[in-house]
């Protein structure tokens, strides 16, 4: 029973921060209509600028969030307008050349990482790193309890944003209907930059979070984007409740199958979770609650 | 009218030969050095995989990012049977393109019903389970040790030829497949797949010919690889960054929906990663090394940017812009 609650306790924290990275990700899949092949990717370099302001001078990963954050909203800007948006109206053979494109960029960004930073772990030691509480039987890492209510109060912030303010009601008004969107007088262009950057910086968040608990490499971000795409189709395209769920889902599925099954096959179970979503219940979580 | 016109245009056109005979001589050229022979069989195989991806995505529409899962599963065919039965893995040459069918038929019964992204991902997923299965079964492909076969020649001459047999070998089939009805149903599912039906096409059907065949071709690029480099593991031959993302790339590069298109790409790949890796043949700093993917990642973005047909598909293009620039020249 206390193996059963811890794994539940385990699982719930990680997909609170997986649920982050997954909204990102159906932001930009429902406004840009695109998956985004970098996405873990752009949350390695969050992952990397947090360590080296933590290695050089000394920053805790956490007060990091402000710099890291704002760095990778203006890296996902630039992706965007430079990079994502001109291929919009481009005649191409193969409609996903917006995909491929995102193939590309995160290519690079591992590279980048390769060559500055080599291939080594990295990893970020804080002074409460290794502090656990007990809870009766059950006991709770700090950082990682840390980082699902920061997790959570950026996902309630984000759900503000989207529902009541202006832009945000601009961003899901494209994500709906973009011809509509546009007849209304709403920006397409600036829409899905803006969009774009503020996933970017929503994956920075999460990779910030992630550093103290998590090993570093370049070829984590491949790791992540699976994740996220993953959390995406599970929770249902373009909805944010829809990854909340989601992230929970693959949290409890990895913590539970590694825990009860087998650990080789950690990544796995989200994988076949994932397939099986596909083809019996394509639309997600989301169309089961008709929400 | 166009149907009659390419009918009587031979299957191996002038051009086309001179291209074989330049390929024939190229590895006794380069006699001296086997460093290079060693990349030009790495340039066939990778013309294979990236030619086979190309009739799936690039003709049929159905782009798919798990391509490592057929060339590994070829791969570990020859490996299997040398690692159970100690039988020569030359065997999986001629076995591992049909397994790599039977399971991409299998695993099409699944991802055929998807389409767009859906499809990519779902290829992608699949490709990935198949990694993390076949590193873990131990008792079935020894893990992630790998599995290890002493290669059967030291001189690179004969792996070259097998491999632009091959090589030729697949860009001719499907350039013969594009020739046929076939050829053309698989572009009307690109193009519109509801349409296609609409019209009678048994999409599903057709769907699956264009998978037989560039599994086929997967799957023994994937057994030519276990041969030639004589070790394989999982997280080599299932991997999504280094196979299934390349052979993408590859295609990219060279042009998505030309016959050449593939071949000039993984020539294109081979050398500029190489290049790079040797720091341009010693000549720049040593640091140029660590370089060559990152090269090779912007040359990509620049291509998908600049020329969306990719080198072949956009060579019309290309000539046009180097033309103009040689008249300015001249003026």
């Amino acid at each position: 029973m206390e193996l059963f609650l811890q794994t539940l306790v385990n699982g719930t924290l990680i997909g609170g921060l997986y649920a982050i990275i997954g909204i990102g990700m159906t932001l930009i899949m429902g406004v840009m209509g695109i998956i985004n092949l970098a996405h873990g990717q752009i949350m390695m370099i969050a992952m990397y600028i947090t360590w080296v302001l933590w290695q050089y001078l000394g920053i805790d990963p956490l007060l990091s969030l402000f710099i890291s954050v704002p760095l990778v909203y203006f890296l996902g800007d630039f992706i965007a307008r430079y990079l994502l948006h001109p291929l919009m109206e481009k005649e191409s053979i193969l409609p996903e050349n917006q995909v491929l494109m995102t193939v590309g960029i995160g290519m690079v960004l591992v590279e980048l990482a390769r060559f500055i930073f080599s291939s080594d772990y990295r990893s970020v030691q804080t002074s409460y790193s290794d502090v656990v509480w007990r809870l009766g039987q059950i006991s709770l890492s700090v950082p990682v309890v840390i980082d699902f209510f920061l997790a959570v109060s950026f996902t309630i912030v984000m759900f503000w944003f989207l529902m009541k303010t202006d832009l945000g009601r601009s961003i899901r008004a494209t994500a709906q209907d973009k011809d509509a969107a546009i007849l209304m007088g709403v920006s397409a262009k600036r829409i899905t930059i803006l969009t774009f950057a503020i996933g970017s910086g929503l994956t920075a968040a999460a990779g910030t979070l992630f550093l103290p608990i998590y090993y570093l490499y370049p070829d984590v971000g491949p790791i992540f984007t699976v994740k996220a795409f993953v959390i995406t189709i599970l929770g249902g395209l373009g909805s944010t409740v829809g990854a909340i769920a989601g992230g929970l889902v693959l949290g409890l599925a990895e913590t539970f199958g590694a825990t009860y099954i087998s650990m080789g096959y950690r990544d796995a179970f989200g994988l076949i979770i994932f397939l099986l979503v596909l083809i019996f219940l394509p639309g997600g979580l989301k169309s089961l609650t008709k929400v | 009218m166009t149907v009659k016109q390419t009918k009587t245009n031979p299957l191996i056109e002038k051009k086309e030969w001179i291209i074989i005979g330049v390929a024939i001589i190229l590895p006794f050229i380069f006699n001296f050095s086997p460093y290079i022979q060693g990349l030009l069989i790495f340039v066939t195989m990778w013309v294979v995989l990236g030619t086979s991806w190309n009739l799936l995505a690039g003709y049929t529409g159905l782009v798919s990012f798990g391509h490592a899962a057929y060339f590994g599963v070829g791969a570990y065919v020859g490996g299997m049977l040398y690692f159970h039965f100690h039988i020569s893995p030359w065997w999986g040459l001629l076995l591992g393109g049909p397994v790599a069918v039977v399971f991409g038929y299998l695993l099409g019964l699944m991802v055929f019903r998807l389409r767009g992204p859906y499809f990519a991902l779902g290829t992608l997923a699949t490709a990935e389970i198949l990694r993390i299965i076949f590193g873990q079964e131990e008792w079935l492909t020894n893990g992630h040790n790998g599995i290890l076969y002493i290669t059967t020649w030291v001189s690179k001459y004969p792996y070259y030829f097998i491999g632009l047999a091959i090589a030729l070998g697949s860009i001719f089939s499907i350039k013969a497949v594009m020739r046929s009805k076939s050829g053309f149903y698989f572009l009307s599912i690109r193009e519109d797949e509801d349409a296609a039906e609409a019209l009678g096409i048994d999409t599903k059907h057709y769907k699956n010919i264009a998978t037989v065949i560039s599994t086929f071709w997967a799957g023994t690029a994937g057994a030519f690889y276990m041969i030639y480099m004589g070790f394989i593991d999982p997280e080599v031959v299932f991997s999504l960054h280094n196979i299934s993302i390349v052979t993408i790339l590859v295609g990219i590069i060279g042009g998505v929906g030309t016959i050449w298109g593939p071949a000039v790409g993984a020539v294109i790949m081979v050398f500029v990663q190489e290049i790079f890796r040797s720091s341009f043949f010693s000549l720049a700093p040593s640091w140029v090394s660590g370089m060559h993917e990152l090269a090779f990642g912007l040359l990509v973005i620049l291509v998908i940017l600049y020329m969306a047909g990719g080198v072949v598909g956009d060579w019309d293009l290309i000539k046009k812009v180097l033309r103009f620039k040689r008249a300015e020249i001249q003026e």
